[in-house]
């Protein structure tokens, strides 16, 4: 425990820091002077605002501290975290699937409901890569932009739909995969993670370079959207569309809430096929890998087939979002798979705790859904996330969710605290 | 006494200009506990490590004989099918377990082969039919059995980093037979035991050559070698310098000086010497 006057004499130290830091950027300002010159003002108030905020910010977070040091051991938490889990994640489910059919919501929640759903499934997805085998992978965008150019350009160019092209995208987003998985077997961790940025900037820059077949930075347009067993979803309500089937009023919450569904149950697949193979060789050899690849080459499990399973299945989960990305948007560019989409996806995973499902998914909500829902406050927007985001990795630096749930057990299944998990050597 | 299991003909391994391991021929018996000892830095974990395909030798052979009659050549394959095809299983000097992971995972990812294959390429396991059950259960079966026979029952579900040292030590060796090897390498097993435990370890390995595995060990512990091993291999700066069964070498005259120096009273192996003295 701290005592309280080294309490106050480090909250002290911090104001002083923060008026040097502070003193020339809030503490002065140049106005209009006389004759035209510009003159310095003072801001004291200002000032005294900002270093009072620092100091008892400060002196709280030691408070906080002190009290943090006398609190339940980690491993309880996260057990009890972990316990409140099994009925979050029910909770969770519930609310999704029923959060199109709540009455009178607006098209746009329901809208960014898709959007959030994408990204948890591509967190999912990733979490595969990173957070079961420990390969940081820092190009998943690659395997998105696969999936969606995969189906963009075989129904702009062979009029595919994109209940043909669905699995097709999987399929090509995996065999990049493992095309892309074969020259980067043998790094890891910070040549890793470079090397699989730039497989993410390589396939970026060849669709935007390579005019001639992807429009370039034009992108393509009129992707088809998704049909319901061939009834399409036009505004119109002509013959052979839903509205008309079913004998009701064309409204676009209709295809929003369609698209809604299909990304709740890809997201949900991803879910279900990770859950079944963590409980298999194969998820478990993908845990070993990250715990410790020396012991698993003398187990007689090889490296290459398991790492490059790894990337295919997520690469593959990431094709199917990206399939379905193109299909909601209509429209895609290569601006829409930067470096930045890797790198949200990737914050999802470590935010949420990598090898977490559940914690994955709360954290897609928290990336995706805060920062769209504090739309009204603008600029500040972007300041209260970045705090959000260093509170919790002070807070929780595994993620929300760091335990690590046994695969199989004789007795009943103890939960694993975060310090005893490796993260992989990248 | 059976017949030769393991053969390592002209066993050479260069680091650059370094020469570890030296034109090292020397054979284990079916059946047999053979120690590697020497002075540190005699090259007895490159020899290890050129066993279990860790490293390439620079030339020479390995041969491992799974029946009497046929040999497989240990150095031409890639690495993982060492513990897969050649079934040599090995533990580490510093201990390697899957520390996130718990007991039992720790022993059914060393099952992982035998399982894949039950998977069905995963998919019919995904799907939930197929015999994968059925093999499950044999594997954790046979994990229930290494966690007796070490010990560890009650800690099955316990996370292998939280285990104290000795039992992560017994953990490695059953997780290494639960490849089902013919051949198990230990690397120092008794290093950092105490001697309650140095002796179940003897117990335990004396079992595992009961039940038909042969063993391959290097320790500095003399008392765990020159009690249980049936033939020893002494090697000092890369070269044998004599192999033999316990008696002969507690006798020889090149290990004496090895382990002793000859003339030099501040060797650092001295301690190892003194013990080698005592257990004449």
């Amino acid at each position: 425990m701290r005592h309280l006057a080294d309490n106050i004499k480090d909250s002290l130290i911090v104001g002083g820091v923060a008026f040097l830091l502070f003193g020339p950027f809030l503490g002065l300002q140049l106005t209009d002077g006389t004759n035209g010159n510009l003159a310095l003002a003072t801001r004291p108030v200002l000032l005294a605002i900002a270093v009072g905020l620092s100091i008892a910010a400060r002196f709280l977070l030691l408070l906080w501290q002190d009290h943090r040091a006398t609190r339940v051991p980690a491993v309880k938490l996260a057990a009890a975290v972990t316990k409140s889990g099994k009925y979050v994640a029910p909770a969770l489910l519930i609310f999704a699937i029923t959060l199109p059919l709540i009455p009178g919501i607006d098209n746009s929640y329901v809208d960014l409901g898709v959007l959030i759903m994408t990204y948890v499934m591509l967190g999912w997805g990733l979490n595969i890569v990173v957070g079961l085998a420990g390969l940081l992978d820092l190009g998943y965008v690659a395997f998105y932009a696969v999936g969606a150019y995969s189906f963009a350009l075989l129904s702009h160019y062979f009029n595919f739909t994109f209940w043909e092209c669905l699995p097709l995208c999987g399929i090509l987003a995996a065999a990049w995969g493992i095309f892309l998985g074969f020259p980067v077997l043998r790094l890891r961790g910070d040549y890793l993670a470079i090397v699989t940025l730039a497989f993410g900037e390589i396939i970026r820059l060849v669709i935007t370079n390579w005019v001639s077949l992807t429009g370039g930075p034009n992108g393509i347009y009129d992707i088809p959207h998704p049909t319901l067993f061939g009834l399409t979803f036009d505004m119109a309500g002509g013959p052979g569309t839903v509205s008309n089937f079913f004998h009701i009023d064309p409204d676009p919450s209709q295809r929003t809430t369609y698209l809604y569904y299909i990304i709740l149950a890809l997201a949900l697949l991803t879910n279900w096929v990770t859950l079944r193979l963590r409980r298999q060789p194969l998820g478990r050899a993908w845990e070993a890998l990250r715990e410790d690849e020396i012991a698993c080459r003398s187990l007689g499990i090889n490296l290459r087939n398991t790492k490059l399973t790894a990337f295919a299945i997520g690469a593959m989960f990431g094709g199917f979002a990206g399939c379905f990305f193109a299909t909601r948007q209509a429209f895609i560019s290569p601006d829409s798979f930067t470096f930045i989409e890797s790198a949200t996806v990737l914050a999802i995973v470590v935010l949420g705790g990598a090898g977490s499902q559940l914690g994955v998914a709360l954290a897609a909500i928290v990336m995706i859904g805060v920062p769209a829902l504090l739309q009204d406050l603008q600029i500040y927007r972007m300041l209260i996330f970045g705090i959000a985001l260093v509170t919790i990795m002070v807070v929780r630096p595994r993620g929300f969710i760091s335990t690590r749930t046994p695969s199989v057990s004789l007795g009943k299944a103890k939960i694993i605290s975060s310090d005893m998990i490796s993260e992989g050597h990248g | 006494m059976g017949d030769t299991l393991l053969t390592v003909t002209d066993l050479t391994m260069r680091f650059g200009g370094l020469t570890a391991v030296n034109a090292l021929s020397f054979n284990a018996k079916r059946g047999d506990i053979t120690a590697v000892i020497g002075p540190n830095g005699a090259g007895k974990t490159t020899v290890f490590n050129c066993i279990t395909g860790f490293y390439k030798p620079t030339s020479g052979s390995i041969s491992i004989a799974h029946t009497a009659g046929a040999s497989m050549l240990l150095n031409k394959l890639p690495g993982h099918a060492i513990a897969k095809k050649g079934r040599v299983a090995r533990t580490f000097q510093n201990i390697r377990l899957f520390g996130g992971m718990t007991v039992l995972e720790n022993l059914l990812v060393a099952q992982h082969n035998e399982l894949q294959a039950a998977t069905g390429f995963g998919v019919l396991a995904i799907l939930g039919i197929g015999k994968y059950r059925a093999a499950e259960k044999a594997a954790i079966d046979r994990a229930k059995h290494w966690l007796a026979a070490t010990n560890l029952i009650d800690r099955a579900d316990d996370p292998a980093a939280s285990l104290p040292y000795g039992a992560q030590r017994r953990l490695e060796i059953a997780r290494a037979m639960c490849t089902d090897p013919v051949l198990l390498c230990l690397d120092e097993p008794a290093a950092g035991l105490n001697p309650r435990e140095s002796q179940a370890l003897n117990d335990l390995l004396l079992k595992i050559r009961a039940d038909g595995c042969s063993l391959l060990l290097i320790e500095h512990d003399m008392g765990v070698v020159m009690k249980i091993s049936d033939h020893i291999i002494v090697l000092d700066h890369g070269k044998k310098i004599a192999d033999g069964t316990p008696v002969e070498i507690r006798n020889d005259a090149a290990v004496i000086s090895a382990y002793l120096g000859e003339g030099d009273d501040d060797d650092p192996d001295a301690p190892i010497a003194e013990t080698l003295a005592a257990a004449e």
